[in-house]
């Protein structure tokens, strides 16, 4: 059962893909197409670290470690979308014209701290593997806290990137922080004992 | 340049043979009565400058009133009751007055005015408004000698805006412009599309339009023209005072703290069109940037 469980995750998880791929293919894009293209997948992006961030909450809850086999999955596929978003940015909308995009990671903050919680993605998509587990050690644990500033950084960037934080960036900040808060009980109560 | 495609409605495809036909004919005697006013005819010919459509004008509005997301405007305003209306004209002049509708459209023969929008987010539309210039309808009053800008102020009508029931922004919506600016020719009081009745998502009954001027200059649903001594603090500078200026004219060399304004995606173009150059004064150069000679456009952006 837990096998399947797991491919039933995996192919919900490619649930963007299937929604533009239909957008693609019956012209539902709209007027700014690349535009809509690069939203969904910075918007799916957010979700699937959110997602990510509710797997040792829900273990916490429910006192079930099923959540915990999820998060490596839902983890690469936040890479897997940050990586999409990114390329449709660099590739559709200023195809690798590398000047206007090196001043914009320059000089506007919400790039800046996108193209930075990115980067930070790379070292734990690298280092996921069960071999780099058992590798790593201790460090592994250190490295993939990552996850939370990656998630701060890309919560800034859609609020930044926003005219105004009305309702959407605000949404995903407001789940960010319970999920965060989440982390900070868990360790008080944890140092307690 | 006839697109075809996605058009349900018809008046569109007639309204765009139309168009054809009149360049075909060359200087018609409805073209020279356009040609009045400036950069509505020479810019036919280039491909940026094709109409866009009508679908795409109406249903991909930035007017937070009703909701923050492009199509939210369509979807909550078509029951947006817009009769009666009112517009007072009033504060620095002698004698304040206050119009119906019915008399403005009594008063002022609206015309067809095609001009590019350029959304201060870095995309562009060309629009076949229909409306007359803004000094016509300013000229009905007399304004006093401590008259030095003009102020809009949009209806604040929350039981029918669903986006004025939260502070998205400082409703109601104000906009403002110096007097001279307010006066240009190419200001335009705007009542129509594509010649028909202004649709409610882009600001029925009656709106501004500054064609030189990022579009959230162009207030929607005017129900207020106040002549006022102090520069106006819009809704925008309210919110923002660092990234949205009191002129914000559309300039290529000045970036928003967010958006590049050097280029600009054209509405409607398709996944594989490339972003082209933004233009000074979004091409209205000509004709508007003796109002700013002298002035550090870097800082008074």
């Amino acid at each position: 059962m837990s096998k399947y469980s797991k491919t039933l995750v995996f192919f919900l998880s490619l649930w963007p893909i299937y929604v533009i791929s239909y957008q693609i293919i019956f012209n539902q894009l709209g007027p700014e197409p690349v535009d809509r293209i690069i939203n969904h997948f910075g918007e799916w992006t957010l979700i699937f670290i959110l997602l990510t961030l509710s797997m040792t909450p829900l273990k916490k809850i429910t006192k079930s470690v099923e959540w915990i086999k999820f998060r490596r999955m839902l983890g690469l596929f936040t890479f897997f979308y940050a990586s999409i978003h990114m390329l449709s940015y660099v590739g559709l909308d200023y195809r690798f014209d590398f000047e206007p995009l090196i001043n914009d990671v320059l000089k506007k903050k919400f790039i800046f701290i996108g193209f930075s919680a990115w980067l930070l993605l790379i070292p734990l998509a690298v280092t996921s593997s069960e071999k780099m587990v058992r590798l790593l050690k201790q460090n592994w644990k250190k490295i993939h806290r990552l996850i939370y500033i990656i998630g701060i950084f890309g919560v800034l960037h859609y609020i930044w990137l926003s005219k105004t934080i009305f309702f959407k960036p605000l949404i995903f900040l407001i789940i960010l922080v319970i999920l965060l808060l989440f982390r900070i009980k868990i360790t008080r109560s944890a140092s307690k004992i | 340049m006839i697109k075809f495609k996605n058009s349900e409605i018809t008046p569109e495809n007639i309204y765009k043979k139309r168009r054809s036909f009149i360049k075909s004919i060359g200087l018609s005697a409805s073209t020279l009565a356009m040609s009045a006013i400036p950069f509505v005819n020479k810019s036919l010919a280039s491909e940026r400058d094709k109409l866009t459509s009508y679908k795409d004008i109406t249903t991909y509005n930035n007017y937070y009133e009703f909701g923050t997301s492009k199509s939210d405007p369509y979807r909550n305003s078509q029951i947006f009751k817009t009769t009666p209306w009112d517009i007072t004209i009033e504060g620095e002049v002698e004698k304040p007055i206050k119009l119906s509708m019915e008399e403005i459209s009594e008063m002022f023969i609206s015309e067809e005015r095609i001009y590019r929008l350029r959304c201060v987010e870095g995309w562009s539309m060309v629009i076949p408004w229909m409306g007359f210039s803004l000094s016509k309808l300013l000229s009905k009053v007399n304004p006093t000698n401590k008259a030095k800008f003009v102020e809009f102020e949009s209806v604040y009508d929350p039981a029918q805006m669903k986006g004025q029931r939260y502070p998205v922004l400082n409703w109601p919506y104000n906009e403002g412009l110096r007097i001279d600016e307010a006066m240009h020719p190419l200001t335009t009081v705007v009542t129509g599309l594509y010649g028909k009745k202004l649709p409610n998502q882009n600001g029925a009954p009656l709106r501004i339009f500054i064609p030189w001027k990022y579009g959230f200059k162009s207030a929607k649903a005017i129900v207020k023209i106040k002549f006022v001594e102090n520069m106006p603090t819009s809704s925008w500078m309210w919110a923002s005072p660092r990234e949205y200026g009191f002129y914000s004219n559309v300039n290529p060399n000045v970036d928003h703290p967010r958006w590049s304004q050097a280029t600009e995606r054209i509405i409607g173009e398709g996944v594989w069109a490339p972003r082209v150059k933004t233009l000074m004064f979004n091409g209205y150069g000509d004709e508007v940037a003796s109002l700013y000679s002298g002035m550090d456009l870097n800082k008074n952006f």
